[in-house]
């Protein structure tokens, strides 16, 4: 497959997406090297599945007509999605680089605008804007932005520098700090947790000193002790840490999420009940079922078989995503792949986790899998990123 | 797929010399950092898949178990009870549908006011108070009294019964005003007879949280408002009663909607019980017995308590059983308040739920010659000799004197049962006490007490009734035992003297005395006493009328039976009950004839010749003897045991009236009274119906049973629970 981009017509390929002539034409122009097809293939089996499971958690709902939506809204987002994935995969990476300070600027914007009476509450926290009928997250877009920002202070080294000094970590803190205060004003503390990740990720595989690596984790645990022990945190929050130290304790209450998730996924068995045939699912016991909780449908209408297939598939695509990130000459290439699988990775697994109850309810969509707009949109540019990047990782003849 | 299945071989090797040695070349930071990145993610993933493995294989019965019970409620549906029926077919106990108004515990508890404002929306519309409601929503325990709710919070309360339709559908129709509460058809049990057999029949009471966990595996059989069988036949024969209840699995979604039907079982309904006891007798016996005590009252005596049995002696079935002091089971329906049963447990009320038939024991006084007699004669006494009737004896060291101190002369064993002459059986049990060896015993035979576990005595008859008292035979063994559990006390009192602590009566005191020395060796007094029936001898009613019916009925002792049979609820399948032969009674035929020949004196020219005057022995001879048990202090009881026709036996009728006087004036009349309702000799009177200006008729009364015995057939139950009535029986 490596070898041999040529021999694929990337048209016919592409055929199902959008907008077929345009990406041919744009992917002709921007000379795509090479394609990483199991990145890609990997990334639409994960869209697919996630389609049908978004399709099959509806399937309880009482007003079938407002379910179908949903799939179709589902299928809406994820065009976009692929549209701007192959968009950005095709132009030269540098361009997006290039406008990192207005993608950043443009998220913290929208992350202002958030707490303004734009904002709407969802689930406790303060992390939508709506305009018009039409409602966005700008956390997702400031993870984005935040790994291209990160990537341009960290990832280009002034002749003769082999790491960031310090003046670039410090310049990098703060173009994490700005998106992090505004996300914890919401507060959304998954969506703080990922950019901290994503960050932290950056930084240590930047080369930078790893006494700041060390130091900045050692601030993030005092904050978060701080935090537990001026009561900081929101009640529902709380509830949550609670249970999920004893799932048992309140399974009406605060517990029934959990509790609920692992027994529709445990229900499911070795071989799953098949596909839109899941009881749990259809009687709608887990709530959040089509967004956060996805993975519990996959769990009881596909066994062990779908969920570790959905497992095997995000590996696949982390894995891939590294992989670029190890082959790639650039720091800057290699900086913003490694934010993206960090992305990927601690959502996919606190996502996936929690749902098996070993880790706290947080309210992170699965990557790929999950309904939800702007999420499904902002993961899939990303991986036009890293696409975009393995394109032109031997660099530019 | 070839991507993917190289993508998997790839990442099992966790370092690919590619990417481990790659960016190295290049000589770029951060390379070593990448290994552990993807040896971090590659244990990230382990552990999802390896948690998931955990959930779906090994566990996933358990969760499989756990979603069905998510989107599954088992709703019990409750199998109606079977009816308690008479041998003729009239119900003693009968279901009876009405509305009820219950509330569910748990629902209450999370109302934000815990159920305040709930409840007194609803005591507005019940019509009665707060406080009422708030108290039997309670459960109860050892801190909570009545009214509380005695059943598991898993059933819905019992808040009102016998609820007006109207006020049902106010309930039922403003659920928003009442949540947790609701209005139900509810089968509920009736007495057609009243307080009739009311400790026979037994009560329900719903079940407790203790039971439903003792009965685990029951549990299924139980529904919300169950009630269990507490005393009485509703409990010894509770599980075909009950019958079996039917469940249905709903399907439900994460609301609690109902969305469908899993799964039927339809409800069981329980047998009915066919008992061998008569309505009709049940009654007359009833009032028999309240008549008499009453009389005594009126008497000045205290009849504190009584009892009487009627048993058919061919099959030791019980006709008939009536024990005072007596109430009304409706007391029981739907959870008995506080007070009333204060008042049931009080002890003005003299523990009506107590059966004194089967549970109460008292000494059997002259009523026990017949087995004196068996005892003496078996033992080699001349049946046919003649025996002196002094007015007093010496046995041993002490003087047993004839009741009133009356002397007959030289008389038969015959004319010593008809006129009851206390002397000559205290000479015949002191021969037998010197022939075992008097106060030095030598391989003694006992014969005395012998013979009265033969008649039955001092064991229970094994009646299918509960906490039945086996009464009690003083032997030898007894008397050791007894004596040395008292003998602290005795000795203390004896001690004492007449002083302070000690004996205030002089006989007491010498009592004392002999219990604190040598209280175990079994005197002549003791023989003498036991010889008619005082002294330590208990029997209880219901063993006394099974010992007259085997004299009666040629030597047979059933174990006596309330249940007749088992009737499948739609009327098809029957379930006999056969009577149970317990033993024969240890006599001759001789002897026995001799017996009976010896009772029918009684009421002819004996003791109780004064309740039988006019009553038409040749028509329907009786036998009987009468008893009157002295008790130190206290007035007789009185005692009449008795049989009849005495020439083809089918009856044996006990009554027992405690501190009522005589058995001849006392006790005879009301047995006298029992056999005049049966046959139907009692004359006609219109003072028991209580007709408005009704004439006097003329004429005997309706015998209660005809052709006077009890019905051959079973009565045939149609499947809706009416019964035909035999020919000649009337409801």
């Amino acid at each position: 497959m490596k070898g041999g981009p040529a021999q694929v017509d990337p048209v016919t390929h592409l055929a199902p997406i959008r907008a077929p002539g345009r990406a041919a034409r744009l992917m002709a122009a921007g000379v795509p090297r090479r394609v990483d097809w199991v990145l890609l293939l990997a990334v639409a089996a994960l869209s697919l599945l996630g389609t049908l499971l978004v399709w099959a958690s509806t399937l309880g709902h009482v007003d079938q007509a407002e379910a179908a939506t949903f799939v179709e809204r589902h299928l809406i987002n994820l065009g976009i999605g692929f549209v701007g994935c192959l968009l950005v995969a095709s132009v030269d990476y540098r361009k997006p680089r290039a406008y990192a300070p207005i993608v950043f600027v443009v998220a913290a914007v929208g992350l202002a605008l958030v707490l303004t009476p734009l904002g709407a509450v969802v689930n406790g926290s303060r992390s939508w804007i709506v305009i018009g009928g039409f409602q966005a997250q700008p956390g997702e877009v400031a993870k984005i932005g935040l790994i291209l920002g990160v990537g341009m202070l960290l990832g280009e080294p002034r002749d003769g520098e082999r790491a960031p000094t310090t003046r670039d970590v410090l310049a990098s803190l703060v173009a994490l700090a700005v998106p992090m205060g505004l996300i914890l004003a919401q507060p959304d503390l998954g969506t703080a947790m990922v950019l901290g990740v994503i960050y932290l990720s950056m930084l240590t595989l930047s080369g930078a000193p790893v006494r700041w690596v060390i130091g900045l984790i050692g601030c993030g645990l005092l904050a978060a002790g701080s935090v537990w022990w001026f009561g900081l945190l929101k009640s529902y929050q709380l509830a949550r840490f609670a249970t999920f130290i004893d799932p048992a304790a309140d399974p009406r209450g605060a517990g029934y999420n959990a509790n609920q998730a692992i027994i529709a996924i445990g229900s499911g068995g070795l071989h799953g009940t098949g596909l839109f045939k899941g009881e749990q699912t259809s009687g709608r016991f887990v709530p959040e079922q089509h967004t956060d909780f996805i993975f519990t449908v996959a769990g009881e209408e596909l066994g062990f078989i779908g969920g570790v297939l959905i497992i095997g598939l995000l590996g696949a695509v982390i894995w891939r995503v590294l992989r670029i990130a190890a082959r790639c000459e650039q720091p800057y290439g290699r900086l913003v792949c490694v934010g993206v699988a960090a992305w990927l990775t601690f959502q996919s697994f606190i996502n996936i986790g929690m749902t098996l109850g070993i880790m706290p309810i947080t309210g992170l969509p699965l990557p790929f899998v999950s309904y939800g707009g702007t999420a499904a949109i902002a993961q899939l540019v990303a991986v036009g990123l890293v696409l975009g990047i393995h394109a032109r990782d031997r660099g530019f003849e | 797929m070839r991507p993917f299945r190289r993508a998997s071989s790839r990442r099992r090797s966790a370092t690919l010399p590619d990417r481990a040695t790659a960016p190295a070349r290049r000589g770029a930071p951060g390379t070593i950092g990448l290994v552990i990145a993807q040896v971090l993610i590659v244990a990230m993933l382990v552990v999802l898949a390896g948690r998931l493995w955990y959930l779906q294989v090994p566990m996933a019965s358990y969760y499989q178990q756990a979603a069905e019970e998510n989107r599954t409620q088992d709703l019990m549906v409750p199998a109606t009870r079977g009816q308690i029926l008479d041998a003729a077919g009239r119900p003693l106990v009968r279901n009876n549908t009405e509305l009820v108004v219950s509330a569910d515990f748990h629902a209450l508890a999370q109302q934000e006011d815990g159920g305040a404002g709930v409840l007194t929306r609803l005591a507005e519309v019940l019509d009665t108070d707060y406080k009422e409601l708030r108290g039997r929503t309670r459960l109860c325990g050892p801190t909570v009294s009545r009214p509380c709710w005695p059943g598991s919070p898993y059933q819905p309360i019992t808040l009102a019964e016998d609820v007006e339709p109207k006020v049902a559908l106010q309930i039922m129709e403003r659920q928003e005003e009442f949540p947790g509460i609701s209005a139900q058809q509810h089968a509920q049990r009736e007495y057609p007879g009243g307080k009739a057999a009311a400790q026979v029949l037994g009560y329900l009471q719903p079940v407790t949280q203790d039971e439903l966990e003792k009965r685990h595996k029951l549990r299924t059989q139980f529904s919300g408002v169950d009630q269990v069988g507490r005393d009485g036949l509703e409990a010894v024969y509770d599980q075909r009663l009950r019958g079996e209840a039917g469940l249905r699995k709903l399907a439900v979604d994460s609301k609690g909607n109902v969305t469908g039907m899993v799964k039927e079982t339809a409800p069981e309904p329980g047998q009915h019980l066919v008992t061998g006891m008569d309505a009709k007798v049940q009654k007359i016996t009833e009032e028999a017995l309240a008549e008499g005590l009453d009389k005594a009252r009126a008497e000045g005596k205290p009849a504190d308590s009584g009892a009487s049995v009627v048993l058919d002696v061919r099959t030791g079935r019980v006709v008939a059983m009536a024990s005072v002091p007596t109430y009304d089971p409706k007391v029981w329906e739907g959870g008995i308040d506080q007070k009333t049963y204060n008042d049931l447990l009080s002890k003005d009320a003299g523990q009506p739920l107590t059966s004194r038939a089967v549970q109460g024991e008292f000494p059997p006084a002259s009523t026990f010659k017949v087995s004196t007699l068996s005892a003496a004669v078996e033992n080699g006494s001349s049946r046919d000799g003649i025996y002196n009737c002094p007015s007093s004896v010496m046995v041993g060291n002490r003087s047993f004197e004839n009741y009133e101190g009356g002397a007959h002369g030289s008389i038969s064993l015959r004319k010593a049962i008809e006129v009851s002459c206390n002397t000559v059986f205290y000479q015949l049990a002191y021969d037998m006490w010197k022939q075992d060896g008097g106060m030095k015993p030598k391989n003694p035979k006992d014969s005395m007490s012998r013979m009265a576990k033969g008649y039955g005595f001092g064991a229970p008859t094994g009646i299918d009734l509960p906490h039945e008292s086996a009464g009690r035979i003083p032997s030898r063994e007894w008397k050791k035992d007894y004596w040395e559990t008292t003998r602290e006390a005795n000795c203390k009192l004896a001690k004492g003297g007449r002083g302070e602590g000690g004996a205030q009566d002089g006989y007491l005191l010498q009592v004392a005395k002999e219990q604190c020395k040598d209280g175990w060796v079994y005197r002549a007094g003791d023989a003498a006493n036991f010889a008619i029936g005082q002294g330590d001898v208990l029997v209880t009613p219901l063993q006394l009328a099974r010992a007259y019916a085997a004299i009666a009925n040629g030597g047979t002792l059933y174990e006596p039976r309330v249940a007749k049979a088992f009737v499948s609820a739609d009327g098809k399948t029957v379930d006999p009950v056969e009577p149970v032969k317990a033993g024969k009674l240890p006599i001759s035929d001789e002897t026995l004839k001799y017996l009976q020949t010896a009772l029918r004196d009684v009421p002819k020219s004996g003791t109780a010749r004064g309740a039988f005057t006019d009553f038409p022995l040749d028509q329907v001879p009786i036998a009987g003897k009468t008893g009157s048990a002295s008790s130190n202090g206290k007035e007789s009881s009185a005692w009449f045991a008795s049989y009849a026709p005495a020439d083809d036996p089918q009856f044996a009728v006990v009554a027992l009236l405690s501190q009522s006087g005589t058995g001849g004036t006392n006790a005879a009349p009301v047995v006298r009274k029992i056999y005049d309702g049966i046959y139907g000799f009692a004359p006609k009177t219109d003072d028991a119906e209580g007709a408005k200006g009704a004439k006097p008729k003329k004429g005997k009364t309706e015998p209660a049973m005809p052709d006077g015995a009890p019905p051959k057939e079973l009565p045939a139950v149609k499947p809706d629970g009416s019964v035909d009535l035999p020919e000649g029986f009337r409801p």
